[in-house]
């Protein structure tokens, strides 16, 4: 399960291998359904008492507004930033990004870096960027912290290090950084606190993610408990903030929603323990903060899903990860299964537009279809529809149609769609049809045992002695009134 | 073209034209409508279902506690702000009961080894609280920085009684904070803490250890 962080997509595509073997690991499936059982509880009660519903509502409302307005938004909060005295910065994609922090960062001459978490740096792979070119990029963040020592990526786009137990971590810190074993998880964060202190000291940048970004105040506000994403902000002289383009709000007022939807659904808190909300950098007379304040705004592929009515409901996304943790197939594979920097049914909406369908093409029907997710989702998102719109993309007959979906068409077949279109010509004739499902029930035992990946697991399906027109037509008027034959008959 | 003017073009050239417009929704899921002893009560539970400690306190006798609570864990000293009011009252009170009192009256770069190592705790002021949640509201200033609530392993905050507000949405209005924000606001509610490991909480992974609430004119 350990994939080398460096490339995780160049491993996409070895879904159904890595699953088997995650499937074949008690340990792991331990790990995922011990937390997973225990996020959907807390979630559940943390939401009792409230209108759910219309919360839902309200939260897909600000979401999809402030979507509809989103070029005018990101001009505003631009503006309002740069009145702050914050520097705003755009990026077509994950490389620009990770240039403009690097220039940041040698015009700085600054060598240390300390992370806040941020899953567009995980997109984005920054910590390999940057030392690469000679600069430390240390995570902060206890899960990303282990999940960095581990040289592995998130499993989980909120608890990084959620496919670990204690013994593995501590077995870990021992290894990595001479803690002493320990089954006590306040002495080994206790340790961790430690050494992450000293880097906190000496960091010259502190590199973070950003939640909702309020277009009316200019303002950046980060979701935590940790505190490390309050120390990141702080105790540096200069903090650079990564965020994607579509997590701008209009309001302030928009926040408290959105904030009660967010920690309530990711993790079943009431509120985080920490709420940062960053306006400016360090004004005269103040004596901590940084004095310089960065935004990178990063597209990599979402002004592409913008094009699109139906896929930008993507983007309303707050990730929260509660489509992760009701899911029956990520709570079983695990975040890794899946290689990309999100898992899961968000994951499996998003990816496709950030690596193309050639390279996910197993994500969207990595999935039962069982609808949870949509339900769970505080933004509510179709997720399932836009699950079933991606496998239609990856089957698209048409590979000059113009669509945002990179790769569209790469999973069509000529023998699967030959087959299609013979269905659908029997099914537009009633004579043939019927003809054809008769000699089908009459050549039932021809139906062979072995069907591929569809009885590896199951048995093969068995076809009715009779067809349903067959039993329809002996079914006497007086039989169908008094008698439950034909139906019992059709069942067996 | 700049990446700037390439991302707003695509977005602003949509292939499926303008984005329908969307109407601000009307729901107010959010109306909450408590006396002022409930709000407190709320605070309360909420804050000590988190590892927060919470003392009811009259205007005179807070800073009895305030030693009281620091002598219980062996402070050797204490930052307080030296304009606000606070302050004043602490320096004012001549207690016999504190530790050796320090200010925060230097740039971070003068004496950042002493903050992170030296300094057992802090007491700041509050801009109020949130019941709904249990939070409080936290604005730093020049007069108390942003790390003096954040490196030192205990912080005491002072929340005035009649200053709970019922929901973070009522705060925002009533306090009008979208006229002008401050360099950084926060809402803290409860000591730092992670579950990062097995899904079990510690606390005290980066921030304060612990969290103590005195409020005061809840008598
Ligand atoms: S898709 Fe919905 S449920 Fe999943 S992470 Fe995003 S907001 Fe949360």
């Amino acid at each position: 399960m350990n994939q080398p962080s460096q490339h995780p997509h160049s491993v996409v595509q070895e879904f159904h291998p890595r699953a088997r073997e995650a499937l074949a690991n008690p340990q792991i499936r331990a790990n995922f359904r011990k937390a997973m059982d225990g996020l959907m509880t807390k979630r559940q009660t943390a939401f009792e008492g409230w209108e759910l519903e219309a919360l839902r509502d309200l939260g897909a409302n600000i979401r999809q507004r402030a979507l509809s307005k989103l070029p005018d938004l990101l001009e505003q909060l631009e503006a309002n930033l740069t009145a702050n005295g914050v520097q705003v910065h755009w990026a077509n994609d994950g490389d620009e990004a990770c240039q403009i922090i690097r220039d940041i960062c040698v015009a700085r001459e600054a060598k240390k870096v300390i992370k806040g978490k941020s899953m567009v740096s995980e997109e984005m792979e920054l910590n390999h960027y940057l030392e690469a070119q000679g600069i430390e990029a240390l995570e902060s963040d206890l899960g990303e912290y282990i999940v960095q020592l581990a040289e592995e990526t998130p499993s989980h786009i909120i608890m990084p290090a959620i496919h670990k137990n204690t013994t593995e971590i501590s077995d870990l810190l021992h290894d990595k950084t001479g803690t002493e074993r320990s089954h006590d998880v306040n002495y080994l964060t206790a340790s961790a606190r430690q050494q992450l202190r000293e880097k906190f000291m000496q960091a010259d940048v502190g590199v973070s993610g950003v939640n909702f970004a309020v277009a009316e105040t200019g303002t950046l506000c980060l979701v935590e408990n940790e505190g490390n994403g309050r120390m990141t902000t702080t105790a540096p002289a200069c903090h650079i903030a990564v965020t994607g383009i579509e997590k701008v709000l209009e309001k302030l007022d928009d926040v408290p929603p959105l904030l009660a939807l967010l920690t309530r659904s990711a993790t079943g808190q009431h509120i985080t323990t920490y709420f940062n909300m960053i306006s400016r950098p360090r004004q005269p007379g103040e004596q901590d903060g940084p004095e310089a304040v960065h935004l990178v705004l990063v597209d990599n592929g979402r002004s592409s899903i913008y094009q699109d009515n139906e896929l930008l409901e993507t983007l309303r996304c707050i990730r929260c990860g509660a489509c992760m943790n009701h899911c029956p197939v990520y709570t079983r594979v695990g975040g890794h299964t899946y290689g990309t920097t999100y898992p899961g049914p968000i994951g499996s909406i998003l990816m496709p537009h950030l690596l193309g369908l050639d390279e996910t093409q197993h994500m969207p029907t990595a999935s039962s279809l069982c609808g949870a997710c949509g339900e769970v989702c505080p933004v509510k998102i179709p997720i399932p529809d836009l699950l079933v719109r991606l496998r239609r993309e990856s089957v698209d007959g048409d590979k000059l149609r113009v669509s945002e979906v990179r790769g569209h068409g790469v999973k069509r077949r000529r023998v699967e769609s030959l087959a299609w279109l013979g269905w659908q010509w029997m099914h537009s004739r009633p004579q043939l049809y019927r003809l054809g499902t008769a000699v089908s029930a009459r050549l039932r035992a021809l139906v062979p045992q072995k069907l591929g990946a569809w009885t590896r697991y199951r048995s093969a399906p068995r076809l009715a002695p009779q067809t349903l027109h067959q039993m329809m037509q002996k079914r006497t008027p007086t039989a169908a009134n008094t008698s439950q034959q034909p139906h019992r008959e059709a069942t067996r | 073209m700049s990446a700037r003017e390439q991302i707003l073009q695509r977005l602003r050239e949509r292939r499926d034209g303008p984005v329908p417009e969307v109407p601000a929704s009307l729901t107010t899921s959010m109306v909450r409508d408590w006396s002022a002893a409930e709000k407190l009560d709320r605070f309360q539970q909420l804050m000590e279902s988190v590892h927060g400690e919470v003392h009811r306190t009259s205007a005179t006798d807070w800073i009895d506690t305030l030693a009281d609570v620091l002598e219980k864990r062996g402070a050797r000293n204490l930052l307080i702000p030296r304009l606000h009011d606070i302050g004043a009252q602490i320096l004012a009170s001549d207690h016999p009961g504190l530790p050796e009192l320090l200010h925060y009256d230097a740039p971070i770069e003068d004496w950042r080894p002493t903050l992170f190592n030296d300094v057992d705790a802090a007491v700041t002021s509050t801009r109020g609280a949130i019941a709904e949640t249990g939070t409080l509201i936290v604005w730093p200033t020049a007069d108390e920085p942003r790390l003096m609530s954040l490196v030192p392993p205990v912080h005491i905050a002072i929340l005035e009684a009649d200053q709970i507000f019922s929901t973070f949405q009522e705060a925002i209005a009533l306090q009008n904070w979208a006229s002008r924000m401050p360099t950084n606001a926060l809402l803290v509610s409860g000591p730092s803490k992670t579950a990062d490991i097995e899904q079990t909480l510690a606390y005290g992974v980066h921030g304060p250890k612990e969290l103590i609430v005195i409020v005061v004119g809840a008598d």
